[in-house]
């Protein structure tokens, strides 16, 4: 579904990706790991268009999407969750589930989807009125995901959903990325807390300054002694 | 009664500064960027509105309509041309460049028709009625519900519409904008292309009000609209519109206090105290939002 193939990516002089490849295919959930800095919401950036890579192609369902605009890819079925979720504070909860369907025309469906949404998360139904910016971080993550959803996506891409949440809040945010999933939603997942990460992905890369430097199934990694040690913190 | 009829003109006032104000804190709103130039997008909207009706004699709503639209364009052209490659540049290189910019329309207009003034015609009916004692002629009622509806219209734009929606989301992230699909530079064009049209609209609008229009009309109006958005808050579309009926009342009341070359020094007066004790403004809030 997606073929990322040898792309570099650079901040001005500094390169942040090298040479990174690595596969998504149809339904999977794969995951990338790293630790800070590594590149991780580079590679994602650049996947959703917000930054273009110097070298090297992006393939997804045949196109290639390297260097095209945001709304292009978005268009194409790519939906980003951002690191930080990046909620648009000053709207409420349900101005944003409308922005997540900003490309759509289907106004009908758009209110049906806003209503399935509303299902995944009751939270924000009780608070559809409300700015977003008053909601706790772990429903702001669930805003973030549902506005992402909005745009009913064929690959869903999630920067750091765990961040700064509490851990019955990461047990639960995990459990409906796996819903999304298995409604037939493909997910690259890139997480810090690889341990969670490992434990619903099917494939997974680690990427260290840069590059991607180990890959494998998910049971692979999680029984490798060096990522064990490294990310997994003795687990 | 003599303060209800200088009531009502430091509000017909303050609505010219609050419509040339909303250009000021949209534009701020979305890209940071002081547009210096905007008053002079308001000078080009009285002249289009004063040649529409002397020329081809057309009424005074086809006239601010046509003023509108010219300057809604003219607005895109500016941003198009002068500040869109700057986007990534240092604020202090962009602000240099509105000034450049106000600058070449300025004297651009000088060069192409002179410098002289031009006398409004005047297009409205002008009666004037008895209102607790105050006279008020029809003409400033009839500006004051222009500028209403005009500000009602961008409320309603603002909030309702799906282009305002993208406005907004682009003012508050617009990385964040861009992954929602919001083409942010069409979102751009149209925050300028509203906003030049509301100073074009405040350019009839004044020229009517006040019946003398030249070249370099716009530099005081817009520097006291500044000053309008500053109070209010600046990026916040309610704080401008506020902003400019305050300083109209209070230009006003100085005036009618017998200190009407002070009045000036008054807008700006409010705009030291305002950066000294308030910065954000009177509807601007000092504490982030979390992230």
């Amino acid at each position: 579904m997606l073929k990322v193939d040898q792309i570099d990516v650079f901040y001005g002089n500094i390169q942040a990706l090298k040479g990174v490849s690595l596969e998504v295919n149809e339904g999977e959930i794969v995951t990338l790991i790293g630790a800070n800095g590594a590149g991780k919401s580079t590679l994602l950036k650049t996947l959703s268009g917000l930054l273009k890579p110097k070298n090297g192609s992006i393939q997804y369902l045949g196109d290639s999407i390297g260097g095209k605009p945001a709304q292009a890819i978005v268009k194409a079925g790519i939906s980003q969750v951002p690191e930080g979720r990046r909620v648009f504070a000053n709207m409420t909860v349900e101005e944003n589930l409308e922005l997540g369907a900003f490309l759509r025309k289907d106004s009908k469906e758009i209110h049906k989807d806003i209503q399935k949404v509303y299902e995944t998360f009751p939270r924000l139904l009780e608070r559809r009125k409300q700015l977003s910016g008053t909601l706790s971080g772990g429903e702001q993550q669930m805003l973030a995901m549902g506005r992402a959803i909005m745009a009913r996506p064929k690959l869903l891409l999630l920067d750091e959903p765990s961040m700064g949440l509490a851990p019955l809040m990461v047990k639960t945010i995990f459990q409906i990325i796996e819903d999304i999933s298995r409604n037939g939603t493909t997910i690259l997942l890139v997480e810090q807390n690889a341990h969670m990460a490992l434990s619903i992905a099917n494939r997974a890369y680690v990427i260290e300054t840069g590059r991607v430097t180990v890959s494998g199934t998910a049971a692979e990694l999680q029984a490798s002694e060096d990522i064990k040690k490294a990310y997994l913190g003795g687990h | 009664m003599e303060w209800v009829q200088q009531l009502i003109n430091g509000i017909s006032l303050g609505s010219i500064y609050g419509l040339i104000a909303l250009g000021y804190t949209m534009v701020y709103g979305i890209i940071k960027l002081i547009n210096f130039a905007h008053g002079d997008v308001f000078m080009i909207g009285a002249f289009v509105g004063f040649y529409a009706i002397t020329g081809w004699g057309l009424g005074f709503f086809p006239a601010l309509l046509l003023a509108m639209t010219v300057c809604a364009i003219l607005g895109v052209l500016i941003e198009r041309i002068a500040y869109k490659r700057l986007r990534n540049a240092t604020r202090i290189a962009a602000l240099i460049t509105a000034i450049g910019v106000s600058l070449l329309i300025e004297y651009g207009v000088i060069y192409v028709r002179g410098a002289q003034p031009e006398a409004y015609p005047n297009v409205l009916p002008n009666k004037s009625f008895e209102f607790f004692g105050a006279q008020i002629s029809s003409q400033s009622l009839l500006i004051l519900s222009v500028s209403i509806v005009l500000m009602l219209i961008l409320q309603f734009i603002v909030h309702k519409t799906k282009i305002g929606k993208a406005m907004r989301a682009v003012s508050h992230d617009m990385d964040a904008a861009r992954l929602m699909g919001i083409n942010v530079d069409n979102t751009i064009s149209a925050t300028f292309a509203i906003g030049s049209a509301m100073a074009g609209a405040a350019g009839v609008i004044f020229g009517v009000y006040y019946t003398k229009i030249e070249p370099l009309m716009g530099i005081i109006p817009g520097l006291k609209a500044f000053v309008a958005a500053v109070l209010g808050g600046i990026g916040i579309i309610p704080g401008a519109m506020v902003g400019g009926l305050v300083l109209g009342v209070v230009e006003t009341i100085v005036s009618a206090l017998g200190f009407s070359l002070w009045r000036d020094a008054a807008a700006f007066i409010i705009l030291i105290l305002i950066l000294l004790f308030r910065p954000s403004g009177i509807f601007g809030k000092n504490a982030r939002e979390k992230v």
